[in-house]
């Protein structure tokens, strides 16, 4: 591998000094020319050692994958877009997006509930979020389900008595779909509600200041200044949460509602084949859990805007920097400098 | 640098309005007594600026006058009106909060630590309050934002991030940015105290500017040169105490109390 030495320290500075005066700036003391010289890099033995361990636990258990065929993979392929299967994905999804939104928009309210001034609203949030951090989801899905048993019928009559205006069977209110999307997003907003107080805690108070100073109504400092800047800091545990809930949607299966893992369960019940799929189940979990982190990079990306001086690469843009140095290299006469990239300034661990 | 002539930002009457008036302020801190009886007028288009060591109060004195900090006993006042409440008879009623938003405007804070929103550009910081008030539409808050941007000095940094900004030049954006509602009264919480020494000046070439516009200025600095300058009066205060009030050539020349001789020569 050959490499020139950066003198100058910037790729553009060295191009510049080079073409104007090339002896001066690239020799050292002695009147070396550093440039001439090959680049021999640090190996890394333990480093590659490591890697090859790595490399071949990976091979051998793909190695498995392919040549047990206790996994069904032919099973596994006829049911993979089972319309059964697809609508149980489908109706996932459906309890993800309903349960998350409902949630998450609870939550703000609550977290902002938890932060104002007023004792009631802050007492009313504080009670919301112990209750519904202490009720095990499985127990508060099974009991909205059953809440008929509790309370026959809702309505709207005269308090205290049984005289009722209108009113409506509890289980005709509350279907499966109704009890689970109750269940999720009660709890998914009660654990919301403490990522969301978390991130508004954490933008600075001069930034509170200054926006009251300037006589911003208080709807406009809550949505332009204080939720886009506590963003950052809730974006990670907010994605940690959907994902969590994604495939927490699976635990409604014990109110026979037809999700993905429900299905599945369903289908291995009748013909026996556990393995393959659960293994449905689970590589859909996973596609989605990828399309999920996938717009976690962009959402944080975006939301990154003025906190970073220069924002990260998205993989596109990092692929095609990586291919042009690769193109460069290729063609001997091009100089090529990989002393310093085009690094992102901010700190790094 | 810039020269702020002609300003729409500063509205031409504002020469004749901006009366400050604070009567027996005190303020305590757990026990602490931080501003004790505090009297200051300041008159309209005057430039203030309060001396003092580090916790003297002088950064609390100037943080009531807009109500980011609430008073134990006393009153301020800009222009004879209280701005979180309201005289009706023999009662004072405490505003809504609308109202009180509305009255802060007439008075602009520049921050020691700058605070501008570091995710709106410079432009968006701006615009932000005159958009958010309705006092402008979005396209005007533009224009308006590249107006005062270019009598800061700044007319290329419009779409900059805080974060990409010098000290200096974040500070200058902040500002611009308590200009674009107009205040009645500037308030500066020692605005170059931020800063490396050589970015000092290009700050305080805008406060100087602002200051022969006839905007009511009040600063909290330790820049003593600065103050001498472009003051017309000079506040000293020390453990919550106002102990000097006059002009520059007073207080620098002859200072009256031993503390505070004690102080400006340590400073000086």
């Amino acid at each position: 591998m050959t490499d020139t030495i950066n003198t100058t320290g910037t790729a553009a500075a060295d191009a510049a000094a080079a073409s104007a005066t090339p002896e001066v700036v690239n020799r050292g003391p002695g009147g070396t020319d550093y440039n001439a010289l090959t680049v021999v890099h640090t190996r890394h033995y333990l480093r590659w050692a490591f890697g090859a361990l790595a490399l071949f636990v990976v091979l051998q258990f793909a190695w498995t994958l392919v040549t047990n065929d206790r996994y069904g993979w032919d099973i596994f392929a006829q049911y993979f877009f089972a319309p059964a299967i697809l609508r149980g994905l489908g109706l996932t999804l459906a309890l993800t997006a309903v349960a998350g939104s409902l949630g998450f928009l609870l939550g703000t309210l609550l977290a902002l509930a938890r932060l104002s001034k007023s004792p009631i609203l802050n007492s009313a949030s504080w009670s919301f979020i112990w209750f519904f951090r202490s009720v095990p989801l499985l127990v508060q899905v099974l009991i909205w389900y059953n809440l008929g048993y509790l309370y026959p019928r809702l309505g709207l009559g005269v308090p205290f008595t049984d005289t009722y205006f209108v009113s409506i069977d509890t289980i005709t209110l509350i279907s499966q779909f109704a009890a689970a999307v109750l269940g999720l997003s009660l709890h998914q907003a009660a654990y919301s509600a403490e990522i969301i107080r978390g991130g508004i805690l954490s933008v600075d108070q001069g930034q509170l200041e200054a926006a009251a100073a300037l006589g911003l109504p208080r709807h406009v400092r809550v949505l332009r200044i204080i939720l886009p800047q506590a963003a950052r800091s809730i974006l990670p545990n907010a994605f940690n949460e959907i994902i969590g809930l994604l495939k927490g949607t699976s635990i409604v299966s014990v109110i026979a509602l037809g999700e993905l893992f429900y299905v599945a369960q369903v289908i291995y019940n009748r013909n026996q084949q556990v393995i393959p799929l659960l293994l449905v189940a689970v590589v859909w979990y996973i596609l989605l859990t990828t399309v999920l982190s996938i717009g976690q990079f962009y959402v944080e990306r975006h939301f990154a805007r003025g906190a970073e001086r220069v924002l990260p690469p998205t993989p596109l843009q990092s692929a095609r920097r990586w291919l042009a140095l690769q193109w460069a290299r290729l063609d001997e006469n091009e100089p090529t400098h990989t002393g310093i990239d085009a690094r992102s300034e901010s700190f790094r661990l | 640098m810039s020269t702020l002539t002609q300003t729409p930002a500063v509205s031409a009457d504002a020469a004749t309005r901006g009366l400050v008036e604070i009567r027996g302020v005190s303020k305590s801190y757990a026990g602490h007594e931080v501003l004790h009886d505090v009297n200051l007028t300041v008159q309209p288009g005057e430039v203030v600026a309060i001396l003092g060591p580090s916790g003297s109060g002088k950064s609390t004195l100037l943080r009531t006058i807009n109500h980011l900090e609430s008073v134990d006993r006393g009153w301020v006042t800009v222009d004879g009106q209280l701005i979180g409440y309201e005289q009706r008879g023999e009662k004072l009623y405490e505003l809504k909060e609308r109202e009180i938003l509305k009255r802060r405007t007439q008075v602009g804070v520049v921050f020691q630590s700058f605070n501008l929103f570091p995710h709106l550009t410079a432009a968006e910081n701006i615009a932000e309050a005159p958009v958010a008030l309705k006092r402008v539409s979005k396209a005007d808050g533009r224009e308006l934002a590249l107006g005062l941007l270019a009598k800061v000095g700044l007319a290329d940094k419009a779409d900059a991030y805080p974060r990409q900004l010098s000290g200096g030049q974040q500070q200058r954006v902040a500002i611009a940015r308590a200009l674009a509602l107009q205040p009645k009264v500037l308030l500066f919480d020692e605005p170059t105290s931020a800063l490396d020494p050589e970015l000092v000046g290009e700050v305080l070439d805008v406060i100087r500017d602002l200051a022969k516009l006839g905007t009511t200025l009040i600063i909290v600095t330790h820049e003593t040169g600065f103050a001498r300058e472009v003051a017309d009066r000079i506040v000293f205060i020390d453990g919550g105490h106002v102990l000097e009030v006059g002009t520059p050539a007073q207080v620098f020349g002859s200072p009256t109390h031993p503390r505070t001789r004690e102080f400006l020569g340590k400073v000086l």
